[in-house]
């Protein structure tokens, strides 16, 4: 029985939300590593797989090609409704969670993708780095403010939305830790995220998945 | 004591692509709404009426009946789509099917439309109008080139193709009408990328697609 297969990098944050949420569906999958830093999204041969060009891109068994994290996670989702489901069934709390996706994977993620940052400034890492710095915080700071009105408190904060693990909290960890790890975001400014980040961070499916644990993990 | 007669209420603007998205979803799943239009260019998000309503300072927003607040186009969308699921269903039931229409809303709700965003190309370039058009014709371009392979490669036919997946409106062609509008704003040669222009055209000729046209807004110059 053929395996399906997840194109993607360690450190590419869209790639971790999908290895989220095919530990959480308990999915077994090949892994090949596409390298951001040697180019190989690029290549010819990876084009055919996704003429975006983009990681992630994931295989099913049949062959079908499917990309853009969240329509695999979507995917998966409605595929295995039943284990560790990432969604809640009432509308406005499943509103909820995907109104946290999408300020994450419109609002921030994009502005800050290293490759779109290098074409604003080309040659200049530094006013890179201090780009994505400060839209990283401007993101964190507005939802945090969101998570604050829905009365979430930053000392017992475990899960975004409803108590319980939700596609939001695969999007915030890879996006806070891209933040922290890469852009010196300092997460203490958001303490509700800050407290729901590092509970994330002891559950076994987050540290199984985490960049530095990939088998594609280099430092740079 | 609920009031059965209040609507839901839409803040949003008639040029804005999200707000025109959650139009959509309305007219499809035939809302009764109030519209309150916010003026993006009179910088009317950031005033501190609309900050109460939205702290991010975005439109879309839109308040439930019972006060709730929802913000993010899609996050709108599918709740109406959750809330109204017989009527005009806006996914596929198959889940593969479904797949290939968040694919293709996330390549142009993530890859494409925040690139082209007019804040953000005037905090990029806040000195060069040009750089800004320029920038976004050819990011816009970019998606719809990859759009347009993707949608080949799913065996759309340029001659007659009527909707981005299946043989009905879903979510995807709710995205991509309004990403078109800002292409042709931007000067992106759509002749380019025919399966996305069938699409497009098939779609505008629909009632829902029309009615919901930035033109014809309330708020639109007249």
């Amino acid at each position: 029985m053929t395996k399906p297969i997840l194109y993607g990098f360690f450190r590419s944050s869209s790639s971790w939300r999908v290895r989220l949420a095919l530990a959480y569906k308990n999915v077994d999958y090949e892994y090949r590593s596409i390298s951001l830093f040697k180019k190989e999204e690029r290549s010819a041969e990876f084009e055919k797989v996704n003429p975006s060009k983009k990681v992630p891109a994931y295989i099913l068994p049949d062959g079908k090609v499917l990309t853009q994290s969240m329509a695999i996670v979507g995917y998966l989702e409605d595929l295995y409704p039943d284990k560790n489901p990432l969604l809640p069934k009432d509308p406005y709390e499943r509103a909820l969670v995907r109104e946290i996706v999408y300020e994450i994977v419109c609002d921030i993620h994009p502005i800050q993708n290293p490759a779109l940052v290098a074409e604003m400034f080309p040659d200049n890492p530094k006013k890179c780095n201090d780009w994505a710095h400060t839209h990283i915080a401007r993101g964190l700071k507005a939802l945090e403010t969101k998570l604050e009105e829905t009365g979430m408190d930053s000392k017992g904060a475990k899960y975004c939305v409803g108590n319980k693990l939700t596609m939001a909290d695969l999007v915030l960890v890879p996006q806070c830790y891209n933040g922290k790890e890469v852009f010196a975001v300092n997460l203490s400014e958001y303490p509700i995220i800050e407290s729901i980040y590092k509970h994330l961070m002891s559950l076994p499916e987050f540290k199984t998945t985490v960049p530095d644990k990939q088998p594609d993990y280099e430092e740079k | 004591m609920t009031d059965e007669t209040k609507k839901s209420v839409l803040y949003g603007y008639f040029r804005s692509s999200a707000t025109w998205r959650v139009r959509l979803a309305l007219a499809y799943k035939n809302v009764d709404y109030d519209y309150r239009p916010i003026n993006l260019l009179k910088q009317e998000q950031r005033s501190e009426e609309f900050e109460k309503v939205n702290p991010s300072k975005k439109i879309p927003a839109y308040i439930l009946p019972d006060g709730k607040v929802l913000t993010q186009s899609m996050a709108i969308v599918d709740y109406l789509e959750d809330t109204y699921p017989e009527k005009n269903p806006l996914l596929p039931k198959n889940p593969y099917e479904r797949a290939l229409v968040r694919e293709i809303v996330n390549e142009i709700a993530c890859d494409i439309h925040p690139i082209q965003n007019p804040a953000l190309m005037a905090e990029i370039f806040p000195d060069n109008v040009d750089k800004r058009t320029e920038w976004a014709r050819s990011h816009i371009a970019t998606g719809f080139k990859a759009l347009e392979s993707k949608l080949a490669a799913a065996g759309r036919d340029s001659k007659e193709a009527k909707y981005c997946v299946g043989n009905n409106v879903t979510m995807a062609d709710l995205v991509l009408v309004p990403q078109y509008y800002n292409g042709k704003r931007f000067s992106v040669d759509m002749s380019e990328y025919p399966i996305i222009d069938s699409i497009f055209k098939h779609l505008m000729t629909l009632p829902e697609f029309k009615a919901t046209a930035p033109e014809n807004q309330p708020d639109a110059p007249q």
